[in-house]
């Protein structure tokens, strides 16, 4: 009997993702009625499937300790959506939704993972949307921020250096600073002054010479982050350059300059780094080293391919198998579990996140605002791509984080501080419009 | 309010550099979907196609779970025999029962301690339940496991049987298949164990020296091919000489000596003077030896590549790869020696199964298989394997002259066991050396009939002696069986 609703609750959590996708994509492009009617549809399907994964999550395992923290997360997501509603009367809320449900599989499955990181998690969330609350409120008020470009790239700089430097001493190959308790992973931080600093620097001036110094700034960001053995920051940093550069001169030399720049650096790293060649080999035939190198990647497949479309059920797979799970490889926990086809659609609600992005970065007239929603969309996206794709062996594993599902706390602030910064933006937008149709009213 | 995504197009003045910059991020978000989707559709294939090979894995320990939900299912013959089935005992724990005991301990393995042969193949079959979504959902309801679906073997019991028999209690191993379809007949290897309780005699299997009964000695036991190899020697002569081969002769003194190096042929006999076909058919290794040295070592080493030595074989039952290391420098000593298929080159009876099928079959060697079809619990076809082509080891013209010339080995030759007027019969007997003192490795590789090969088979009888004598009467019972019977059944 457990098993049959255990088994049936996975194709109603599948059917009701599918659906909150559906409206996702039917929000674009609609008149706002509807749209309002669509996004509140969401919401209730976020909190269904909510529900009915802790449902199946205490039938499979009687433990109670589920109750409060089930209860937190809800009054967490409630109260998000509406106090954001109520602070942000023009806020875009599609992005707020997707951030929701992306945060509440996160929950869901690091819960069914490690309760006791779920937990940790969940303050880390709930400290994340305290800190990040204001963000939109300055990004609409300071203008000056587009005058600060040094700054950006002399944080940015001193942080990923202090990495290097700190990291370098302790661990070898180490991607985080030690705070007393909390280890920092300020490579993720540094995502968004580079693209602050990348922004003001082109919103200046495009002509040749600032564009030099611009990408030699660039490439020392990506040097550091490669000598820190951080390569897939290093691609992430790199890709969102050559598209920012590119939708900043609108100039395809810099797009062809960039995709051959990025195959000889892969080359060159192919060859000088022992763990990049490591990688590859796991990838291109992950079975014939199935006990060391292709052990992750291999389980992952099993994960993913065991769990095949409609997943296993919560607690009826074995993700805890797959090194890393609960932070790299969380996509192939969720694929296993709560199937593939609910990954896929978590998948789309990335790239719908993504498309908003891309249309806010469209509305704005002002160039630094335009590089600054290009910029961080792209950084998003491809962090989703790379984690995506080395999960299923599309590429190689780059070891990269899920945003809002990954198990981390700086990927999740980060995330917070990158959806705040495009959610200023769209407001500054809105707010100008509804001025316009003020004046024009009268 | 407006929709969001119609404002960009509001002007439509000459590009300025933001309608410009727009219209790149557009590119940008053609070319991340397009990215996205490629993903999807890879994981879609993946799921589609690939998936139960990928996860039918030993190193998945997921499937295990599917035990508790669904009941291992049947292994059965290719006429419906249970040769493995799981039941309840008294205290309600499952057992595995092998109704056959030792009979197929090696191909259909054991699944208490670790899995192997079509346990470990079926694995995924065995433990996935296609009976009805109703009695499924029933079953969920009252506690009580699905049964999982049954895996429908190529193997057939009494040719099984036969070649245990014939092999009695020396250590060896049978194999047959259909060269047409790669259908896998019957595989024997011995000693075996009884795979009923195998975890309890697990330790003093384990323990035992100089058995190896764990290891499948069809697929993985290595042994020196002996004048079964001469089949390679004469393809590599064949290749070298197309239009002349029958001028070949050679006098044969029962030994031949090169330096300080004698070779002699199977108990000194004196062959006299000898066609290619004759030294062959008689298996004469001093014309083998002296046809060796001609021979280039380059082209020898590439067609024994192309037989498959050295490299990966078409077989999903685990298997030790064949090795054949002659170089280009190799001494005139080893040349000799490797020819006759002594010296360092190593077979499975499998493998010498998948040339001679070739041959058998124009030159074109298919899959072996071993699973015909899956059904479920109640006998419903899930699934059906149909034979699948692994590709040429030679071409038709020279599988024609090996397929006549090893006709004329049973004949006229040391195949003489296989001579019958019941049907035409062709092989070729081997004797391999393998440590001085010892008997030799008696070998026997054939199919019949000649005109349409429905059946091949190859023997290997461990210290055996010669392979005319003991490996060939083996064969034979397998072949008076298999036609016999098929032809009983046919008309």
């Amino acid at each position: 009997m457990e098993g049959l609703i255990v088994g049936a609750s996975n194709y109603v959590t599948i059917l009701m993702a599918a659906m909150y996708t559906y409206w996702n994509f039917r929000c674009f492009g609609v008149d706002e009625e509807r749209r309002d009617r669509y996004l509140r549809r969401q919401n209730r399907i976020m909190f269904l499937i909510h529900f009915l994964s802790f449902s199946v999550m205490f039938l499979k395992t009687g433990e109670e300790r589920l109750f409060p923290f089930y209860g937190a997360q809800a009054a967490f997501l409630w109260c998000f959506l509406a106090l954001y509603g109520k602070c942000y009367r023009s806020r875009c809320k599609l992005l707020v939704n997707n951030m929701c449900f992306l945060l509440s599989v996160g929950f869901i499955i690091l819960t069914r993972l490690s309760f006791d990181k779920a937990v940790r998690q969940f303050g880390i969330v709930v400290c994340s949307a305290a800190s990040t609350w204001l963000i939109p409120f300055v990004i609409r008020r300071m203008w000056q921020l587009s005058r600060m470009a040094w700054v950006y790239a002399a944080v940015g700089l001193g942080l990923l250096a202090a990495v290097y430097a700190a990291g370098d001493a302790s661990y070898g190959a180490q991607l985080s600073l030690k705070l007393g308790e909390v280890a920092v992973q300020p490579s993720e931080f540094v995502k968004i002054t580079f693209v602050f600093f990348v922004s003001a620097m082109f919103y200046k001036s495009t002509d040749r010479r600032q564009i030099m110094v611009t990408s030699a700034v660039a490439a020392l960001h990506v040097l550091v982050l490669v000598l820190s053995k951080d390569l897939g920051s290093g691609l992430i940093f790199f890709i969102t350059y050559v598209f920012m550069v590119f939708v900043a001169t609108s100039d395809w030399i810099y797009l062809v300059l960039g995709f051959a720049g990025g195959c000889g650096a892969s080359v060159a790293a192919w060859k000088l780094f022992s763990h990049v060649q490591v990688r590859v080999m796991a990838w291109k035939d992950p079975w014939a080293d199935i006990d060391n190198r292709g052990y992750q990647i291999t389980q992952s497949l099993f994960a993913i391919g065991t769990g095949s479309w409609f997943g296993l059920g919560l607690y009826q797979g074995m993700p805890g198998k797959i090194p890393v799970v609960e932070k790299d490889f969380v996509l192939a926990a969720v694929s296993e579990e709560m199937g593939a086809l609910f990954a896929m659609c978590v998948l789309f609600i990335c790239l719908g996140c993504f498309i908003q992005f891309m249309m806010v970065a469209c509305e704005m007239e002002a160039m630094f605002y335009k590089l600054l929603a290009l910029g961080l969309g792209v950084e998003y996206i491809v962090q989703v791509f790379l984690t995506a794709g080395g999960v299923t062996k599309f590429i190689p594993s780059t070891g990269v984080t899920l945003p809002l599902i990954s198990y981390g706390g700086s990927s999740v602030l980060c995330t917070f501080i990158l959806f705040s910064v495009v959610q200023g933006l769209y407001m500054v937008k809105r707010e100008e419009e509804e001025e316009e149709d003020y004046e024009a009213g009268y | 309010m407006r929709p969001d995504i119609k404002r960009g197009k509001r002007k439509k003045r000459e590009k300025t550099p933001r309608q410009k910059a727009d219209r790149s991020i557009l590119g940008l978000v053609y070319l991340i979907v397009a990215l996205f989707l490629g993903l999807m559709g890879y994981v879609g294939h993946f799921l589609a196609v690939s998936r139960e090979d990928v996860i039918n894995n030993p190193y998945n320990a997921r499937l295990d779970n599917f035990s508790k939900t669904v009941e291992r299912g049947k292994i059965l013959s290719s006429d419906g025999t249970v040769l493995a089935v799981t039941e309840k005992a008294e205290d309600g724990s499952e057992v595995r029962r092998y109704p056959f005991g030792p009979l197929f301990s090696h191909v259909v393995g054991y699944s208490a301690r670790g899995k192997t042969g079509l346990e470990a193949l079926g694995n995924f079959y065995l433990l996935t339940s296609h009976t009805n979504p109703v009695s499924q959902i029933g079953e969920a309801l009252t506690g009580r496991k699905n049964p999982g679906d049954q895996v429908v073997t190529t193997l057939d019991v009494r040719l099984q049987q036969a070649a245990s028999a014939a092999l009695g209690d020396k250590k060896g191993a049978v194999v047959a298949m259909e060269p047409a379809t790669g259908r896998v007949l019957a595989m024997v290897s011995k000693p075996d164990f009884d795979p009923n309780g195998i975890a309890d005699i697990w330790d003093s299997i384990v323990s035992e020296e100089g058995q190896a009964r764990l290891v499948n000695r069809a697929t993985q036991g290595l042994y020196p091919p002996g004048s079964t190899f001469k089949i390679i020697t004469l393809l590599e002569y064949l290749r070298e000489h197309p239009e002349d081969y029958d001028q070949y002769r050679f006098d044969c003194q029962g030994k031949i000596t090169y330096g300080d190096y004698t070779l002699r042929c199977y108990h000194g006999t004196v062959h006299g003077s000898q066609t290619l076909k004759e030294a062959f058919g008689n298996s004469c290794n001093g014309a083998f030896a002296s046809l060796g040295l001609e021979l280039d070592k380059k082209g020898m080493a590439d067609t024994a590549g192309q037989l498959l030595f050295n490299g990966e074989h078409p077989l999903s039952l685990a298997y030790s790869k064949s090795r054949f290391s002659m170089g280009e420098d190799a001494p005139d000593w080893e040349v000799l020696q490797t020819a006759i298929g002594q010296g360092l080159t190593q077979m499975t009876p499998m493998h010498c199964l998948m040339v001679t099928a070739a041959i058998a079959n124009g030159g074109t060697l298919m899959n072996p298989y071993f699973i015909q079809r899956v059904e479920n619990g109640f006998g419903e076809p899930v699934k059906s394997f149909e034979p699948t082509v692994y590709g040429s080891l030679m071409d038709g013209g020279e599988a024609r002259i090996l397929k006549d010339m090893m006709a004329w080995v049973v004949t006229d030759g040391t195949g003489s066991a296989l001579r019958t007027e019941a049907y035409t019969a062709a092989g070729k007997t081997g004797s391999a050396e393998f440590e001085t003192g010892k008997e030799t490795h008696a070998w026997f590789t054939g199919f019949a009939p000649v005109e349409n090969p429905r059946i091949a088979v190859t023997v290997v009888v461990e210290e055996g002696g010669s392979g005319g004598q003991t490996a060939a009467p083996v064969a034979r019972q397998l072949f008076d069986l298999y036609l016999g019977q098929t032809d009983g059944a046919g008309s």
